[in-house]
Order: structure tokens, then sequence, then C-alpha cells
């Protein structure tokens, strides 16, 4: 167990981790609770910010393990994203039943369309762990059935994410409808509250934050578990040579569906933490450049490190809310300014960088495996990688 | 049940005793599978290793194998030659699961699987291990890691995902390693290594695999004159405990391995015999050593 666990990461490693995680948990809540006038307090304001970001973060770390590890560039992880968040949505449209602007028991968008009852679709979500469940195994259902397709169709490279982009698209363009049950463009918002407590006091907006910072290090452990285990091997090794590692008895298929679709229920978590702390979720959150930004973040944090796309989550997200509000017109100059420097001089992004820079201090090439297997980061900074992937 | 296999009855087989004797096997293989006698069944299934039946492929109407029938002993070294399109590594890709070819089946040992029925991954679970021309490795896994993902076992999603290496797994690792000469630098990336030692490295992958039948494609292309040396050596110590099969290109490679030779020409099996008799053929000699 105790050896297992040092393969996630060294000491040092752990160390790192257990700050960053009580930062999150218990560093920032903390800072939120004092007086205003105190110099490092957090403003309530950047609570569902901070949220919003890490909700981000999870959804960064889900890209990373499928296009980082296993080579599969998506472009339609906003798809699953705003599934789960959808899933969020009606639960708590269902919970404000009477409370809406119409006092029906329907959402208001279905009696603003004259609509006589709830859609069967919308029957349970007023219960939080059918929501719950639901939020997940619908967009994992999705991804292990397209996965299925695709895979096994040995679809792959840019055809495969041209197929993902398409099939968000379309999802989009479903959801526009009103007819779809789903608030059409206006998507569904008004949210009034969650599991009996009001979304606008403070309070609440710190548990939600809490909650996506859990969340958040309770998904980066699981992925770590996964890419250090042997099927971790198996994903990497199919990412560089899936025709010799089908030669060597993978069924490469299996291993990329079942990649796949943990991706996509990590992302439908992240968009259902997402939803309450922003408010609304409407169909514009699965238009292509969604999904597109998604691939930027990780891209520059640096593929197949898990800790780099968090990084490149959390840093152009910040990065963003200051600079959309500071330069509005500059952003997206800057973001692809940002893409393309990262993508020609850093090949393997932020953390490729630090990383580095440890590894010239260090610089001791062959170390014996096993017992001091070099963790992932490093590894993932072998001189030759260039080539890595799509 | 199939036809009976015969292989091809030309003037370098028929005069070989090896090829005349693995026909009479191939009889009593058949015999004994009508009588379905249970110990004698054992004994034929421990002489032949691969089956090869009638196997053609074609690629919009070229014949890249034609009528191919091969029998492999166990623990035998064959070596196939033959000049460039003479449909080699086309019959690799058929046994491996790659191309399904147009007609023909393969068997392994018993008759129970036809191999051009089956996926890749469960032709290389059954026990038939393949190296390409070009050394294949994963290069951002370490030696010892390449080994690992080749070690015979499960497969599964799931197994993988809990799985640890157990201590007889370990030792398997090791004396793999040991024995293509890497124990060394098993902590280095196999991007890294060079030309030669990634080819052992495959190698060792393929020992690692455990299988029944090797398939080896040009093992020695590119390499120097000691690392060739090396890897014949290592070629007759694999056969005898499994069957190995190997294209190659360079003559004098082969002459310095072989026991028995397959040639194939524009598909089809020209000649099959002891080296010597094979360089004697006087149709080999047209169309390949000649030249």
């Amino acid at each position: 167990m105790r050896e297992r666990l040092l393969q996630f990461h060294g000491r040092r490693g752990w160390v790192v981790l257990a700050v960053a995680a009580a930062v999150l948990i218990v560093l920032v809540p903390l800072l939120n609770s004092l007086p205003r006038s105190f110099p490092l307090s957090v403003p309530d304001y950047l609570i569902p910010l901070l949220g919003k970001f890490l909700c981000y973060g999870i959804m960064a770390i889900a890209m990373d393990l499928v296009w980082g590890y296993t080579g599969i560039l998506s472009l339609g992880h906003a798809l699953f994203f705003a599934l789960g968040g959808y899933g969020m949505g009606m639960y708590l449209m269902r919970r404000m039943a009477g409370e809406g602007v119409y006092r029906s028991n329907l959402p208001d968008f279905m009696v603003f369309l004259d609509w006589k009852q709830l859609p069967w679709y919308w029957h349970g979500f007023q219960h939080f762990g059918f929501a719950v469940a639901m939020l997940l195994l619908v967009p994992g259902l999705l991804a292990l059935v397209f996965g299925w397709f695709a895979f096994r169709s040995r679809i792959k490279g840019v055809y495969l994410s041209i197929v993902t982009q398409a099939l968000t698209f379309a999802a989009m363009l479903l959801f526009f409808q009103n007819a779809t049950g789903f608030g059409g463009n206006n998507g569904l918002t008004d949210f009034k509250h969650l599991l009996g407590r009001s979304l606008q006091s403070p309070s609440t907006k710190l548990a939600l934050y809490i909650a996506s910072a859990v969340a958040l290090v309770l998904t980066y452990l699981l992925c770590r578990f996964v890419v250090t285990s042997k099927l971790g091997r198996v994903l990497t090794a199919i990412r560089d040579a899936e025709l010799k590692t089908r030669f060597c008895g993978y069924e490469s298929t299996h291993y990329k569906v079942f990649v796949w679709t943990l991706s996509a229920m990590l992302c439908a978590l992240a968009g259902a933490l997402y939803v309450p702390q922003v408010g609304i979720i409407n169909p514009s959150e699965m238009q292509p450049s969604n999904s597109i930004e998604l691939a930027i973040w990780v891209a520059v944090g640096g593929r197949g490190t898990l800790v780099g796309p968090l990084l490149g989550a959390l840093l152009l997200n910040g990065a963003k809310s200051y600079l959309t509000a500071a330069f509005p017109s500059a952003w997206l100059y800057v973001l692809g300014g940002i893409f393309v420097l990262v993508t020609l001089f850093l090949p393997r992004g932020v953390l490729g960088l630090l990383t580095a820079a440890r590894k010239r201090k260090a610089a001791s090439p062959d170390r014996p495996v096993e017992a001091e297997r070099p963790a992932p980061a490093e590894r993932g900074a072998a001189p030759e990688k260039a080539t890595v992937s799509t | 049940m199939s036809a009976q296999p015969v292989p091809e009855t030309d003037s370098g087989a028929t005069t070989s005793p090896i090829a005349s004797e693995a026909s009479e096997r191939t009889l009593n293989g058949d015999l004994i599978e009508t009588v379905a006698d249970g110990p004698r069944v054992q004994v034929a299934s421990q002489v032949v290793a691969l089956w090869v039946e009638n196997l053609t492929v074609s690629f919009d109407g070229f014949k890249a194998l034609n009528d191919v029938t091969l029998l492999l002993d166990r623990g035998e070294l064959r070596c196939i030659i033959g000049p460039n399109g003479a449909g080699k590594t086309t019959l690799m890709d058929c046994i491996t699961g790659k191309t399904r070819p147009d007609s023909g089946s393969v068997y392994l040992e018993s008759r129970l699987h036809n191999l051009t029925e089956l996926s890749e991954c469960e032709i290389a679970q059954l026990g038939i291990g393949r190296k390409f021309q070009r050394p294949t490795v994963f290069p951002q896994h370490t030696v010892y890691e390449n080994c690992e993902l080749a070690l015979a076992g499960s497969r599964g999603v799931f197994h993988s995902l809990f799985s640890r290496l157990s201590k007889k797994d370990k030792e398997r690792i090791d004396q793999v390693l040991e024995t293509i000469g890497l124990a060394d630098l098993k902590g280095r990336m196999a991007g890294l290594l060079s030309h030669g030692h990634k080819q052992w490295l495959e190698i060792g992958m393929l020992l690692a695999l455990d299988p029944k039948v090797l398939l080896i494609d040009e093992p020695v292309a590119g390499m120097t004159q000691p690392e060739m040396e090396r890897t014949a050596e290592l070629m007759q110590r694999l056969a005898g405990e499994r069957t190995v099969v190997v294209v190659e290109h360079d003559m004098e490679f082969v002459r310095s391995i072989a026991r028995k030779v397959t040639v194939l020409h524009e598909g089809r099996i020209l000649s099959e015999g002891p080296m010597a008799e094979i360089q004697r053929d006087p149709r080999v000699i047209e169309v390949y050593l000649g030249t």
C-alpha cells in the first residue's frame, strides 16, 4: 500500500500536494472568514469565481487523461461538462417548483411554452441522489457508446477530433431547440436553493467552493492512481505505438473506451459543481470554442502530467478573468499568442519548463527503476518527447 | 474437417527428409483427430506448432499470397526468404491477424482456433509473438516497463488497473533482461536506446510474452557485424523451446542460423528444405540467390 502510494509521488510530491490541498480546502475558506479590512482576506465575490476555476481544473485533468496520456485529442469534452451541468440544473429547477415567476409546479420556461406537464425525462430529478446518479451516468453512457463505435472503427487522430467536435455541435443545436425540453437558448437559470440552502447565501457559496476543492483533490488522486497503474502504462503505450500494443495482446479499444468514459464522467462532475456556482446552464457551454479552450489549457500546462493541465486551467482562467475586465478586447489575442508561443517553444508546457529546470540541477539520467521510479512529471520530460500524439 | 494440408510438393521439399517427415505427421494428426484418442491427440499437437492452409490474399486483383500451405514443427527454426514482393510480410500479417486472407486458414497447435477469424490481440494472447521489421518499442517507457507490458498474463482493463508485479513476474523480467543483455539499461527510456539495443529489447519483449510461435521480420537489418552474430546466437537459443520463424534478406545471416528454409516467390512457395539443398535448387538460384 505504502509502496503504491509512493508511486503516485515521491515524498516531496506528497508534501506539495498536501500543502496545495490544505490551501484550497482550509486556508481559502479561513481567509474568507476574516473581516474585509484584513489585508489577505478573500472577499465573498471571489469564492464562486475560484470555485469555477477549480471546476475547470477538474475538467483539465480529465482531458489530460485522454489527450496527454492516451493521445486522443477530444474537441467535445464541453459536451460532457454541459450534460453534467444540465443534470444539476434540472435538479435545481425541480426543487424550486412553485417558487418561479409563474408560481407553477413546472419550470418557468415550460409554463412560458404553455406545456401542461413535465416531459418524462424530467421525472425523478427532484431527488438529489437520482439527479447526481443521472448526471454522471448519462454522460458516461453517451461516452461509452460513442467511444465504443469510434474506437472500434479505429477512428483516431484529427478525424476523431473532428467527430467529437461535430457531436458536440449537433448536441448544441439540439439543446437550442425549445422542443428539446431544456429551456432552449436561455437554458436553465434563476436557481433558488440546493439541498434546502439558499444559493444566494455566502455560506452556501463557500460550501460549494469547498465541495469543488475536495472534488478536485479526489479527481487528481483518482487520475494519479489510474496513470501510475499498469493500465496507465498501457494507455501511454497505446498513445505511442497502438499497433504494437495490440500485438502485445492488449485490446486497445477496451482501454480507450474505459479512459474515455472515465474522463467524460469527471467532466460531468465538474459541470455539476460549476452550474450552482455560476447560476446558469445554457447550450453556449457546448460551443466549439469551449472545447478548444480546454485543449489550450492542457497544452499550455503540459500534457501527460496531470498537474500541468490543472495549472494551465487555473493560470489561463485567472488571466482571462483579469484581462477581460481590464482590457476586454485584448484577451483573445493574448490567449492565441500564449498558445502559439507555448506550442513553438514549450512543447511540454509550463510544467515541462519547471521540471526541466529542476532536472538540470539534479542531473542523474540513469536512475534504477522500481524503487526509484522517476515521477511521471519528470518522465514526461524525456528529451525526445516532442513527437507526442494527436 | 478441412482438407488435409500437404506441403507443396516441389523438388526441394520432396527430396528433403524433414519435409516428408512433416507430412507423415500431418497424416497422423488428422487420423488421430478422427479417432479422438486422448493421449495421441496430445502427441500430435506436440509436433505441429503452426499450420497454414491454402492461404490466398489478393490486393486489388494482385495475388500477394497464392494458395500457400506451410507447416511448422514445434521448436523449429525456420527461415523464410524470397525477393521483394514475394509475400513474406503478407504471410506474417495473415498469421498475426493484421490482414484478413481471402481464403485459407491458419491454426495454432490444436486446431481449435482458426487464427484468421481472430483479432490481433486475441492471436497474441494465444501465443503468437511478432517482431516488426522496424524496431518497435514503447519509446516513453523504460526498458523495464517495456518488458513488464509484454509480460504474459491477463490483458483485461480492470485487471491492469489493480495488478501489481508479483515476485515471479519480477524474476521473469530480470531473466529476460539478462537474456537480451540489457539488464544494465533497464531504467533507460526505450526511445533513447541505439538501434541494435531496440531490436534486442523487442525480442526480449517477445520472450516476456512467452509465445509458442515467434515471427521475426528482418532482425538484423541495419545491424553491425558483432550485433548480427549476437542476434544469430539469440535466435538459435530461442528455437527449441519455441517455434521461430525468421524472415530475412541477409543471406549470410540466414546461412548462419538456418536449419530449414522456405523460399517464397510471387506469392507461392517455390522451394522448401535444408539450406544446402535450397542453395543447389536451380529455380531458387534463378529467382533469388543467383542475382
